[in-house]
């Protein structure tokens, strides 16, 4: 069973604007527009659009803070409109830019709080509280009221929160926002662990597409509230990956390499890059380099998936 | 799907204890903030005492009001103000609720599996407020004891009863009044002139107000049956409009059906809210 | 400001709600006695609904936006800015006061005015009126100043804000006019301030007070205007040199 099911669901928001002095206009803005996905147990899904295209209202109507106009929303099993406690109580979520932990107590407090929201046995919680504290390392600052953590602390923390009740599901929105890159790299370690030794199912809205690159096995992709790709990474980058760069380096300098299907962009020294195109297989233009010198080492660049997702965003779905 | 970890749902008694130690986080919250707490619990003392301090003034210049002497009217201000400090420590957090919503943190209590009232309730507790109990509950104590009641086995009930039904109808008219903050965020003050104004009122004979406003604080606001109506029956004192002193009688189902009332206007308002977001 | 349109409404509800409540208990005392210190039943109605109208216009319940300013800290910026600081609050204070007095203040007026018997000033008494409110306004405005100021020592000025403006408010005859007040009171509240944030120009309303009277209850509002804003500066200057000496 999906551990996520979105059937046509349509968020529709009443929008007025000041239209003249002392009239006001109504306008209907669709934030969803007839979204229908699902996700099973154990996926990472990376779920990404431009600013405005719908991403915070679809998991807002996944955890219940906001009901669909139509269609139909099941999550771990149950509807967030109707049965709202009972979905919570099975779900984890952050939210990137607003906390959920108690500002002004120690750390190590809001995750107490929390074993008696949730309603968690005292020797569960404790051990996934010591579990937590340990892969997110979070001892160091356990005993500091939340308002004095960094951002990167904090979010830590957060995580650690979102886990302590052992959720069917995480949702994540954008949970990296404005952490430098240490605290990211941490985040993402973890998130990775506990999809891959737990086999938590995660969903993630981010902006950040390493995140995407290094997290998601699964890639949806919304603009204006449509759904435009549900897809997988590779995919997304074997359909618009255009142009690749095989990096090669030979034993000694060699005037520019002569393949069919790919030309020398750039050579510095031994190293020399070639970028050939889709229908060529980076082995197959490889083979014909070192036809003509031997090679010592290789690598590929594919395009960088900003690239392709800004693409996607302006030229809309291919 | 039973998960032996997990306690589960909570029932209501579970509610109460997680209601316990959200009050108590929160007050740990406010004593690092401790001058400011101590300032603001004096003030809050003394806030109740200008209430008493125009009744006194008023005194000194009349012997009665409405035909209730200064006695009497000091058992109408304990009998009210007692309830109305009650219900301020306990459901006055309800008129935060626009604040909430404003800067976008409200959506935090959607998410946890708990009343998005109780967590308000618990999440912005004042234990200062606590201060105002303590003035009324003396001039009560000094009317019940100065006043000439005959003292039944039902006068005596009627006090607790009508404390506790008091304070009911003071936490539901701010559950009410608070509710409209999930349609329009600006009005919040408009909750003020029925809470503030409410306990202002209650203070008084009811008979100082003009007929259709009396009906209105009977019928529909029924401020009446927090202090006015019981205080009549303790004394003994017939009503000049021709109410019966067993009116005071209905008090508990009075406040019993506005407790329902404002439960179904709050879960409307949040429905309400989780359809327009914010 | 027309977004404001919602609070100003619930604001004018809440003012003439508050209104009729104490109108209806003073009614109840008139009905004991004839006259209070001088006020008659007319005199009392009409001193309630003036005070309900003019409480935003001289800011009796203080201005939550500059009190805030200085708690939050962000006061520190505004120090460094060439405008002077209690000027620029003060011209804030008369710009809602003005705003207030057509929004806020007529709406009630004209409601109690409907319902219950009014006196209106006599001939000669309004420019005496509205310069009394002025300088009510001034008055006002240099006690909440002194108050929020309050906040560069104890850091959260809340706690004597909220002490500080009772006392005034309910000095100033909001709740019981001032003439109700036992004699010792009344002597303590016109020695202070006090009486001069609304007291007196609700008095100058009535027409209580007359020819070189009304001179002599204007100046003394003056004068404190004055003394408070002297106050304010010196301790203004003084914060000043803590936060400069501390780092804010």
């Amino acid at each position: 069973m999906a551990v996520v099911a979105l059937d046509g669901v349509v968020k529709e928001f009443t929008v007025a604007r000041r239209a003249g002095r002392f009239r006001r206009e109504r306008s209907v803005v669709r934030a969803v527009d007839e979204v229908s996905l699902s996700i099973e147990a154990g996926e990472m899904v990376g779920y990404i659009g431009p600013n405005g295209a719908g991403k915070s209202t679809t998991v807002k109507l996944c955890t219940g803070v906001l009901v669909p106009t139509a269609g139909r929303v099941a999550v771990v099993g149950a509807d967030p409109t109707r049965s709202r406690t009972d979905v919570v109580r099975r779900i984890g979520v952050v939210f990137g830019q607003r906390t959920q932990l108690w500002w002004d107590l120690p750390l190590r407090d809001s995750f107490d709080l929390l074993r008696h929201v949730y309603g968690v046995h005292a020797d569960r919680h404790r051990t996934n509280v010591d579990a937590f504290v340990d892969l997110l390392d979070l001892a160091g600052f356990l005993d500091t009221p939340v308002r004095q953590l960094s951002l990167g602390q904090r979010m830590r923390g957060e995580l650690a929160a979102a886990l302590l009740h052992d959720p069917e599901i995480l949702f994540l929105d954008e949970p990296t926002i404005g952490l430098d890159v240490v605290s990211k790299e941490a985040v993402r370690s973890f998130l990775v662990a506990l999809n891959r030794e737990r086999g938590m199912t995660v969903l993630l809205t981010t902006h950040d597409l390493v995140d995407v690159e290094r997290l998601c096995t699964r890639l949806l992709i919304i603009d204006h509230g449509r759904l435009l790709e549900d897809t997988t990474v590779a995919g997304i980058k074997q359909r618009y990956g255009g142009e690749r760069v095989l990096v090669v380096d030979l034993e000694e300098p060699h005037p520019p390499l002569e393949v069919p299907g790919a030309h020398v962009v750039r050579t510095d020294g031994p190293r020399q890059w070639l970028r050939f195109s889709p229908d060529r297989t980076a082995a197959d233009v490889l083979a014909r380099v070192a036809a003509q010198a031997p090679v010592r080492d290789i690598s590929v660049e594919e395009t960088p998936i900003e690239d392709i997702v800004r693409r996607i965003y302006e030229e809309g779905p291919r | 799907m039973a998960d032996p970890d997990r306690t589960g749902s909570h029932g209501w008694r579970g509610e109460l204890g997680v209601y316990r130690r959200l009050v108590g986080a929160r007050i740990r919250s406010d004593w690092q903030y401790r001058a400011s707490f101590v300032l603001l619990l004096v003030s809050q003392v003394l806030v109740a005492g200008l209430d008493l301090a125009v009744i006194a003034v008023l005194f000194g210049r009349v012997d009665a009001l409405a035909g209730w002497t200064a006695l009497e009217v000091a058992l109408l201000y304990g009998l009210g103000g007692v309830a109305f400090a009650v219900a301020d420590v306990f459901a006055s957090q309800a008129e935060l609720a626009g604040r909430h919503i404003k800067a976008g943190t409200f959506d935090r209590f959607l998410l946890r599996p708990l009343s998005p009232l109780l967590q308000l309730s618990a999440g912005e507790f004042a234990l200062r407020r606590a201060g105002r109990v303590v003035q009324p509950g003396v001039v009560l104590a000094v009317a019940l004891a100065g006043t000439d009641i005959d003292w039944t086995p039902d006068r005596v009930a009627m006090v607790p009863v009508a404390l506790a039904s008091g304070t009911v109808v003071f936490g539901t008219v701010w559950v009410l009044t608070s509710s409209v903050a999930f349609w329009t965020v600006e009005t919040q003050e408009f909750g003020n002139a029925f809470t503030y104004g409410g306990n202002h009122l209650t203070q008084y004979p009811i008979d100082v107000l003009g007929p259709w406003l009396r009906r209105l604080v009977t019928f529909v606001v029924p401020l009446a049956f927090v202090a006015y109506f019981p205080a009549a029956y303790l004394l003994d004192k017939p009503d000049p409009l021709g109410a019966p002193s067993e009116a005071a009688l209905l008090t508990p189902a009075v406040s019993l059906a506005l407790a329902l009332a404002a439960r179904a206007v709050w879960s409307n308002a949040v429905r309400h809210y989780r359809s327009t977001g914010s | 400001m027309t977004a404001y349109r919602g609070a100003t409404a619930a604001g004018v509800f809440t003012n003439t709600v508050f209104g009729f409540l104490l109108v209806y208990v003073l009614l109840a005392v008139y009905r004991e006695r004839d006259e209070v210190g001088g006020f008659d039943v007319v005199d009392a109605v009409t001193f309630t609904f003036v005070a309900q109208a003019l409480i935003m216009v001289v800011g009796l319940f203080g201005d939550s936006e500059m009190a805030e300013r200085i708690r939050t800290g962000d006061v520190v910026a505004d120090l460094f800015r060439p405008v002077d600081l209690q000027l620029w609050w003060a011209a804030v204070a008369y710009g809602k006061a003005g705003f207030y007095a057509l929004f806020r203040g007529i709406p009630p007026f004209l409601i109690g005015v409907a319902v219950f018997e009014v006196r209106m000033p006599p001939a000669g008494a309004w420019p005496w009126f509205v310069a009394s409110v002025l300088a009510a306004v001034a008055v006002a405005f240099g006690w909440r100043f002194l108050l929020a100021l309050s906040a560069f020592w104890l850091l959260d000025d809340r706690g004597a804000s909220s002490l500080g403006l009772l006392v005034a408010v309910f000095m100033s005859g909001l709740f019981v006019p001032v003439v109700f007040f036992p004699g010792w009171l009344e002597s303590l509240a016109r020695a202070l301030p006090f009486a001069s944030m609304l007291q007196v120009p609700v008095e100058v309303f009535l027409g209580k007070h007359r020819g070189a009277d009304v001179h002599r209850v204007v100046a003394v509002q003056c004068a404190w205007a004055l003394v408070l804003a002297g106050a304010g500066r010196s301790v203004l200057s003084r914060a000043v040199r803590r936060v400069v000496v501390h780092g804010g």
